[in-house]
């Protein structure tokens, strides 16, 4: 009797110690992006669920972050259940939301006058528990808000997606500073592959994973996200992969 | 029309049969008019603040403190509530201000029908006002006039005492009132329908986490009484009396019919930091404002699907943090024209599962009104190959297009034979933007034929 309530206190113990060195983050419900040169980059091998992430869109993008938001939006679009999405500036077109895998049934948008109560409603929703995601786009992100954000999605158990949207290009420099984000993307455009015919074809991005907690920074080529919120990922040889269809709006609608 | 053919109120019958001959005439019924200002005083408790009084014989007074921003402003909460009585025959002024008093007197004596009274401006708004606007009583106002006073302004400026000892204190009264020298609360109205309760504190009560302590109690209470009826709460204002006879109230508001004690403490307890206790507070008042009928459910329970969570509370937190109408689902709507592809619906309507068409790709970022931008392009239908956008030169490499988008005849006139012919193009660092010309350059009537840029790719 005595060495069982022994064993079940030294488990506990040993339970609190993997709280404290940050392996419970690691054992924690990921979410596999299908691409598994970047899964096999990622702790867990895939986006860890119950916790923050930080996405930034590269160059002129910073400020528009149309990329980032196609890429948040694929994400939360594999995710199960609603998803909140907080902004500011009411300039997001809907349509490309659900050509990117999101339903318009599934998004509730708040849209908040200022960004503390937008860091209010994404701290609400991402401690909520019954939603599949929460986005945000947020111009700051100090140290203290992204813990108390981290803190509420562990809570919650919620995937929350920080979109940052700078208001002007100097202020992207901030994008370095530290935050509690288990992992922090930024999205570039990159010229796409040309077409045998004239045209545009599928939208191809430089993804930089440039913070991972318990893994290491990398790059990715990607092609933009499908209609089922997936991105791919492209090889920049001369000869591309046979199995590799042309991308069309028309077959994946 | 009355006015038109110079009919005034007040006016002997003889003097307006003589000014038209064939006026219809009605008995004046003192008691229909003040029963009908107390349901339109009903009708502004449950859609604008928590405190409203009827303001005999012809106004409503509501205390806006705190509810204004629910409403998107106090302009835009103005302009909607005279629209709104506008739309139901009723031709209404509204004024906000510092006091009771001079909101009384700008709503009733300014020429704009909407009006809002800077703080700290009320003596200045209302100067130039008729002493009528004083809320006093006729004799006073005729006494004041064979004294050869017109406006208020030059009653305030007089000295007191020989006013007081002619015409009584209730002008001084009033006076101070105007100048929020003197604190004037307005008693709320509640119908006997609404279901309330009520706590009176023995000791006054100031700290927070007591106020919580005795909302919920009083919560708790409430949803037994509305268990009975078999209600649920739509509206719920809790009304905090303190001790020097001013009211503070906190109102929420639910998106569906809720009688959950957990979910209404938390909402109420959200706001409880808006609440200035002053010296103290003596009494608690919790009303249901607007209830809805609410009988227990069973839940179909099934052991393969999945139980979508409820997200009613969450929508209520949010709604009554920063307002309903900031919180919502777009849903398609069938058009063509971009800009009115989308409408706003409530967060918590049942999903139909429409789409938009995918057939086509759209932009990530919509910019608000297209942007005018400097192209080289090809006639008649060649996609740009370059563009300058805010100052900013950009070679196109790739492009689809176009995709043409008609004008809606059957909306505007001026949509007849608009167009608009949509490129998508890439630039050489791949960013992607969404391109139109306006009608064609052949054909003057479709248009002038200038390029915009109307949304960002990613």
């Amino acid at each position: 009797m005595s060495a069982f309530a022994a064993s079940a206190v030294v488990a506990d113990l040993r339970d609190r110690i993997r709280q404290f060195d940050g392996r419970a983050a690691r054992d924690r419900v990921v979410m596999p992006f299908g691409v598994p040169e970047i899964d096999e980059r990622l702790p867990g091998s895939g986006l860890a669920l119950a916790s923050l992430h930080e996405v930034c869109g590269g160059g002129n993008d910073a400020v528009a972050g149309a990329a980032a938001m196609l890429f948040a939006a694929g994400i939360a679009a594999r995710t199960k259940g609603q998803v909140l999405w907080c902004l500011t500036q009411p300039d997001l077109f809907a349509p490309a939301l659900a050509q990117a895998g999101l339903a318009p049934g599934r998004v509730i948008y708040v849209e908040a006058g200022d960004e503390k109560s937008l860091l209010l409603c994404f701290e609400e929703g991402l401690r909520h528990g019954g939603l599949g995601a929460v986005v945000a786009e947020v111009a700051r992100l100090s140290m203290t808000a992204s813990r108390r954000l981290q803190l509420a999605a562990e809570a919650g158990g919620t995937l929350g997606l920080a979109l940052r949207r700078f208001r002007h290009l100097k202020e992207a420099a901030t994008f370095d500073q530290p935050t509690a984000a288990v992992t922090r993307w930024r999205v570039s455009a990159a010229p796409s592959s040309p077409l045998p015919v004239p045209g545009v074809g599928r939208a191809r991005w430089l993804l930089e994973l440039t913070r991972c907690r318990s893994g290491a920074a990398a790059e990715f080529d990607v092609e933009a996200t499908d209609a089922e919120g997936r991105i791919a990922f492209s090889s920049r040889l001369a000869d591309r992969s046979p199995a590799t269809v042309p991308w069309s709006f028309g077959a994946s609608a | 029309m009355a006015e038109q053919a110079g009919l005034r109120v007040g006016m002997p019958l003889t003097k307006a049969h003589a000014l038209v001959p064939d006026v219809l005439t009605m008995p004046a019924d003192p008691m229909a008019d003040s029963a009908a200002l107390e349901r339109l005083a009903l009708w502004a408790l449950q859609h604008y603040a928590p405190v409203v009084a009827p303001d005999p014989p012809d106004g409503l007074v509501i205390d806006t403190t705190g509810a204004d921003h629910l409403h998107g402003g106090e302009e835009r909460m103005l302009t909607g509530l005279v629209n709104r009585l506008g739309a139901s025959g009723i031709f209404a002024r509204a004024a906000v201000a510092d006091t009771w008093g001079a909101a009384h007197a700008a709503a009733r004596f300014l020429a704009a029908p909407v009006c809002i009274v800077p703080p700290g401006a009320a003596g200045k708004v209302v100067a130039p006002l008729p002493i009528f606007g004083l809320r006093i009583p006729p004799e006073t106002v005729t006494g004041l006039h064979v004294l050869g006073f017109a406006t208020i302004g030059e009653v305030l400026a007089v000295p007191r005492a020989p006013l007081v000892l002619r015409f009584g204190t209730l002008i001084g009264r009033r006076m101070d009132q105007l100048l929020g020298m003197v604190h004037e609360p307005v008693d709320p109205l509640r119908a006997p329908e609404h279901v309330s309760v009520r706590k009176v504190f023995g000791e006054p009560i100031g700290a927070p986490e007591t106020i919580g302590r005795y909302t919920a109690a009083l919560v708790g209470d409430l949803c037994k009484a509305l268990e009975k009826r078999s209600l649920g709460a739509r509206r719920l204002d809790l009304l905090f009396h303190r001790v020097d006879n001013s009211r503070q109230a906190i109102r929420i508001g639910t998106a569906r019919a809720v009688r959950d004690e957990k979910r209404l403490v938390r909402l109420l307890c959200d706001r409880i930091e808006t609440i200035d206790p002053g010296f103290g507070i003596e009494i608690m008042d919790l009303t249901a404002t607007l209830a809805e009928p609410l009988v227990l459910q069973q839940k179909a329970s099934s052991l393969i699907e999945e139980a979508q969570a409820d997200l009613a509370g969450l929508v209520d937190v949010i709604a009554n943090r920063i307002g309903a109408r900031r919180l919502y689902r777009l849903a398609p709507v069938e058009s063509d024209v971009p800009e009115r592809s989308i409408q706003r619906i409530p967060p918590l309507a049942p999903d139909d599962g429409m789409t938009w068409p995918g057939r086509w790709p759209r932009p990530a970022r919509l910019l608000a009104r297209p942007e005018p931008i400097e192209v080289m392009a090809l006639l008649p239908d060649h996609p740009p190959a370059f563009f300058i956008w805010r100052g900013v030169r950009r070679r196109v490499q790739r492009a689809d297009g176009p995709e043409r988008i008609f004008g809606e005849w059957w909306k505007r006139d001026a949509e007849l034979s608009a167009v608009r012919d949509y490129f998508q193009v890439e630039d050489a660092e791949g960013e992607r933007f969404w391109l139109f010309r306006s009608g064609e350059e052949q054909q003057i009537i479709t248009g002038a034929g200038r390029w915009f840029l109307h949304g960002i790719f990613a």
